[in-house]
């Protein structure tokens, strides 16, 4: 028979029931941890608000017509974001899918064995590094480095191959695919490291149990650990793709802040988040509540953009979840 | 770690000792910032007790400061609407500190000194005209061999105040532009692959730099300290001026400032008057809540109308003629 | 699936007596599976390279722009004007130090303390969906927009444009990233480890603080360290909520932080845009200097988290 004493506690044993000192702090620590997350709540809400009370009146004024039009004079008070749209989402797919595919690649190569450890650790170090770079400064690159190497290609191809809609303006500066190419870059760094922690928190067993099974090097990283860090994965590319959206600066520089609406790669586009960034200083009143309405569209784009990837996440991986 | 930076937010907001040093913030346009960084840093360090801070956002959010009392004074090459001043209690005294000019950058192989007529320069931006070898091109620079390439022109991405002044300009020449793009801090441009756009001074300098057979618009020093090919521009009397010579000033000579001291330029009349100027403005509070704020404001305006202005030529802008700096410096007194 | 098996030579066996014979196993490179795996090898290392080009030529160019113009004279001088030489942005960096320590002083407790409501707490509840949800909307978030809230938030409430103020914004920036990453690394945290915790009478909270926090911290600090890292690079939002200054932060009398304050990001954003030699120098290095203080704090924390453990 066990000695137990008065409170629970067994004297030669280390568990014990909680003590009241214990559900106290346990009570306040939940409740703290709850009114955090409606903090987050909140601000999301608050923000919400705040642009939506000037947006009112832009709203109130142009209504939808103001998603479907190609037309942006100032002056006359016209105004319309349908390029804005397009060239978001255009560069920012174009981004992630770079930029996603080259941050998971390196990612596996980064955890995976294929380096020694060390100069994966120095490596990972690096390519963290590089989400640091202010974003006016990989704007510079972009203008000095990016486009002058691209450009002798991108004529190339339109010479060539103008008839592709793709490929159907010259490259005469900044444009769309300078613009994405260097988001690309700005995007890596953060799916390659949030997917690095992904990978390395599948269990060693799973991998070696694929092994063991007779497994070659690849189908066990493309059938087993990336399924197994999917999650992970997943929640890499949303914040991947939800820098792409925002990002600001850089595009601001390379995007070329036309309004036309254009397939071609090599035209000069428009993005909402650069749209902002480049009239905002400016903008008198009136310019400000349709600037604001824009605002609210790129967070319903967000928003949007957001719910799809979940529902093509939980379909993918049905199959694998428990 | 929360402790301390408690403490400190508790520390900075108390009382500060009597000799505390004036701070004066002020935010706004981007066309004078080097010449504004050079003259306020001088300035405060000559005078111990007041320090002066400017940030260039733009002359639009300097107004929006302006009129949130969140900055001690603004700049702005648009000055201010009359809808704008009426939203300040008080009154705004708009001070002319010093005039610039826009200059036409381009980049065209072996091409110097280019002369460009009033109908052609407006022309190109209205993308009327497409190629360097056009015959109006070569009909006013007989000595020059120009290529048979196309015209890229290269405009402001971000709105700005240089567009303003730059647009102004054109619809004062061009009934056309008038109708078209008009007169305003971003324009629609004509829809053609060839016009790019690039933010900022130093954007649109990137872009001409790399792009062959290119031509914009930029402030004239900017252009002249980026050692930048700028075009000479025919004038309301038909002579072609260059700019950064004494064509600015006779550009604000042949203006008169009215009593508010809001001066515009859109076409100068004078003999050798560069045409395409614009003052830029610095706005101030008529009522400060600090008087010793209100001193160094006089102070400050006073420095730069008088010491200011000889270095103004040598840093690409336009000194005031004496006349005008004199009227703003009887104009300042009612800064309190 | 049913691999084909390697193929093997000899065979074990287990007649009771005889020696078994041990199998040399071989494979044969053309062999389907194997080439596809070693095509694939060869393909990563090529993404992988590829890769890295744009990224090493970054750095390069930093490097080589930004460590021309490193001294000690850049570190601790202010800013220069219009047409002066030499000057460095010492008060910058003091400024991107405060007004980032701030920022995540607010945004790594709340991220964290809502990460574990995510990851622990309410996981299946509506609010932790809608509370994901805001977090990957709040995610796309515009850093120009964040400066114009904590504009309206904090800097017409307090009539001046401060550090605070900066910090706010970039708080706002910080939070999703921070929130997400730490639910992720908070979910992986294996749940034997967690039954032995509440089996040996642990509370919810002392489980989450002595098993779960400490387990997830590596995927935790990933989130912290990005957040950070994009945190001192942004320019847009302190704009609109410190505004810049060419002078110290300390005065005789103390700190002062309720005034408009200095940052690298700031800097980079105004000398690159003038014309003059001096001052775009003067940028690539404070470029340079920026990324070498996020290194420096992304190597501390990690070694620090490791001695942890």
């Amino acid at each position: 028979m066990s000695l137990v004493l008065e409170d629970g506690r067994h004297p030669d044993s280390v568990a014990a029931p909680p003590s009241s000192w214990d559900f106290l702090a346990d009570r306040l620590f939940r409740g703290l941890a709850k009114a955090a997350a409606v903090l987050i709540l909140l601000l999301l809400a608050f923000i919400l608000w705040q642009i939506g009370r000037r947006a009112g009146p832009g709203i109130r004024d142009y209504g939808v017509g103001f998603l479907t039009s190609t037309n942006w004079d100032v002056g006359r008070g016209h105004f319309g974001i349908l390029p804005a749209i397009w060239g978001t989402i255009y560069s920012s797919f174009l981004a992630l899918l770079i930029g996603g595919f080259f941050g998971i690649v390196m990612a596996i190569f980064l955890t995976q064995d294929f380096l020694p450890p060390r100069l994966a650790v120095v490596f990972r170090t690096t390519v963290e590094l590089l989400a640091a770079i202010p974003s006016v400064v990989y704007g510079l690159w972009g203008i000095f480095v990016v486009v002058p190497a691209i450009r002798p290609a991108a004529n190339w191809l339109h010479e060539h191959l103008g008839a592709i809609p793709i490929f159907g303006s010259t490259l005469s500066g900044p444009g769309l695919l300078p613009a994405a190419l260097v988001l690309a870059i700005m995007v890596l760094p953060t799916v390659a490291a949030v997917s690095q922690d992904a990978l390395r928190q599948v269990p060693y067993r799973v991998k070696e149990a694929a092994y063991g099974m007779g497994a070659t090097r690849w189908e066990a990283i493309l059938r087993v650990m990336l399924p197994t860090a999917a999650t992970g994965i997943f929640g890499a590319l949303v914040l991947g793709f939800g820098r792409a959206l925002g990002e600001t600066m850089a595009l601001a520089m390379l995007i070329g802040n036309s309004n036309q609406l254009s397939l071609s790669l090599f035209s000069p586009a428009n993005t909402l988040a650069a749209l902002l960034a480049l009239n905002f200083p400016e903008a008198g009143p009136r310019e400000v509540e349709v600037l604001m309405y824009a605002a609210l569209v790129l967070l319903a784009i967000t928003l949007l953009v957001n719910v799809a990837g979940g529902m093509m996440m939980n379909f993918a991986t049905r199959s694998v979840r428990k | 770690m929360l402790v301390t930076g408690v403490s400190m937010l508790v520390f900075s907001t108390t009382d500060a000792p009597a000799q505390e040093r004036v701070r004066l913030t002020g935010s706004g346009a981007s066309f004078p910032f080097p010449l504004y960084s050079a003259w306020f840093k001088s300035f405060s360090g000559k005078h111990a007790t007041v320090s002066v801070d400017y940030q260039a956002k733009g002359s639009g959010a300097g107004i929006q400061d302006f009129i949130n009392r969140t900055v001690d004074f603004a700049a702005s090459d648009a000055a201010m609407t009359d809808e704008e001043i009426a939203k300040v209690p008080g009154g705004v005294q708009l001070v002319p500190l010093t005039a610039g000019e826009i200059a036409l950058a381009y980049n065209v192989a072996g091409v110097k000194g280019l002369k460009l007529p009033r109908d052609v320069y407006s022309g190109i931006f209205l993308g009327k005209i497409t190629k360097w070898s056009d015959p109006k091109i070569k009909a006013a620079n007989p000595g020059l061999t120009l290529p048979d390439q196309d015209i890229t022109v290269v405009r402001r991405a971000d709105s700005s105040g240089t567009t303003f002044v730059f647009t102004t300009h054109l619809a004062a020449i061009s009934e056309e532009w008038k109708k078209g793009p008009g007169i305003g801090t971003t324009v629609k441009w004509p829809a053609s692959d060839k016009f790019v756009a690039s933010p900022k001074n130093d954007g649109i300098a990137a872009t001409l730099r790399q792009t062959p057979g290119s031509i914009g618009y930029v402030e004239y020093a900017f252009g002249k300290f980026s050692k930048m090919e700028m075009a000479l521009l025919q004038n309301k009397s038909g002579q072609f001026v260059a700019p950064g010579g004494k064509g600015g000033e006779e550009a604000l000579a042949s203006v008169k400032l009215p009593a508010d001291l809001r001066a515009w330029l859109p076409d100068p009349e004078g003999a050798q008057a560069y045409p395409i100027a614009t003052y830029t403005w610095l706005l101030l509070y008529k009522k400060n809540s600090d008087p010793k704020k209100a001193a160094a404001l006089r102070e400050l305006v006073d420095y730069c109308l008088t010491e200011g202005q000889k270095t103004s030529a040598q840093m690409g802008y336009i000194p005031l003629p004496e006349s005008v700096s004199a009227t703003v410096r009887k104009a300042v007194a009612s800064v309190q | 699936m049913s691999p084909a098996l390697p193929a093997v030579e000899g065979r074990a066996t287990q007649i009771a007596g005889a020696q078994p014979v041990a199998p040399r196993l071989r494979r044969s490179p053309w062999e389907a599976r194997a080439l596809r795996s070693e095509i694939l090898t060869v393909g990563a290392w090529i993404a992988a390279i590829i890769a890295s080009v744009p990224l090493f030529s970054v750095l390069y160019m930093l490097i080589v722009r930004g460590g021309s113009r490193l001294s000690w004279e850049v570190l601790v001088e202010l800013p220069p004007a219009g047409f002066e030489m030499g000057g460095g942005f010492g008060n910058a960096i003091v400024g991107t130090l405060v007004m980032v320590g701030l920022g995540a002083l607010i945004s790594v407790p709340v991220g964290i303390a809502g990460a574990v409501f995510l990851a622990e707490l309410g996981p299946n509840s509506s609010l932790a969906g809608a509370v994901r949800f805001a977090a990957k909307t709040l995610t796309g978030l515009p850093s120009i927009l964040a400066g114009v809230f904590a504009y309206a938030s904090v800097v017409l409430v307090t009539g001046t444009y401060s550090a605070p103020a900066g910090a706010v914004a970039l708080a706002v920036l910080m939070v999703p990233t921070v929130l997400l990453t730490a639910e992720e690394a908070m979910k992986m945290v294996p749940r034997i480890t967690k039954d032995a915790a509440y089996g040996l009478g642990c509370t919810r909270s002392q489980v989450i603080w002595k098993i779960v926090l400490p387990t997830a911290m590596p995927g935790i600090l990933t989130g912290v360290m990005l957040a950070v890292a994009r945190a001192a690079g942004e320019t847009a939002p302190l704009l609109f909520t410190a505004l810049f200054s060419s002078y110290w932060l300390v005065e005789q009398g103390g700190v002062r932080l309720m005034r408009p304050t200095a940052s690298l990001a700031v800097l980079i954003y105004n000398f690159s845009g003038m014309p003059f030699e001096n001052q775009i120098e003067l940028a690539w290095a404070a470029s340079l200097v920026l990324v070498m203080i996020v290194l420096f704090i992304n190597v501390a924390s990690r070694l620090l988290g490791s001695r942890r453990a």
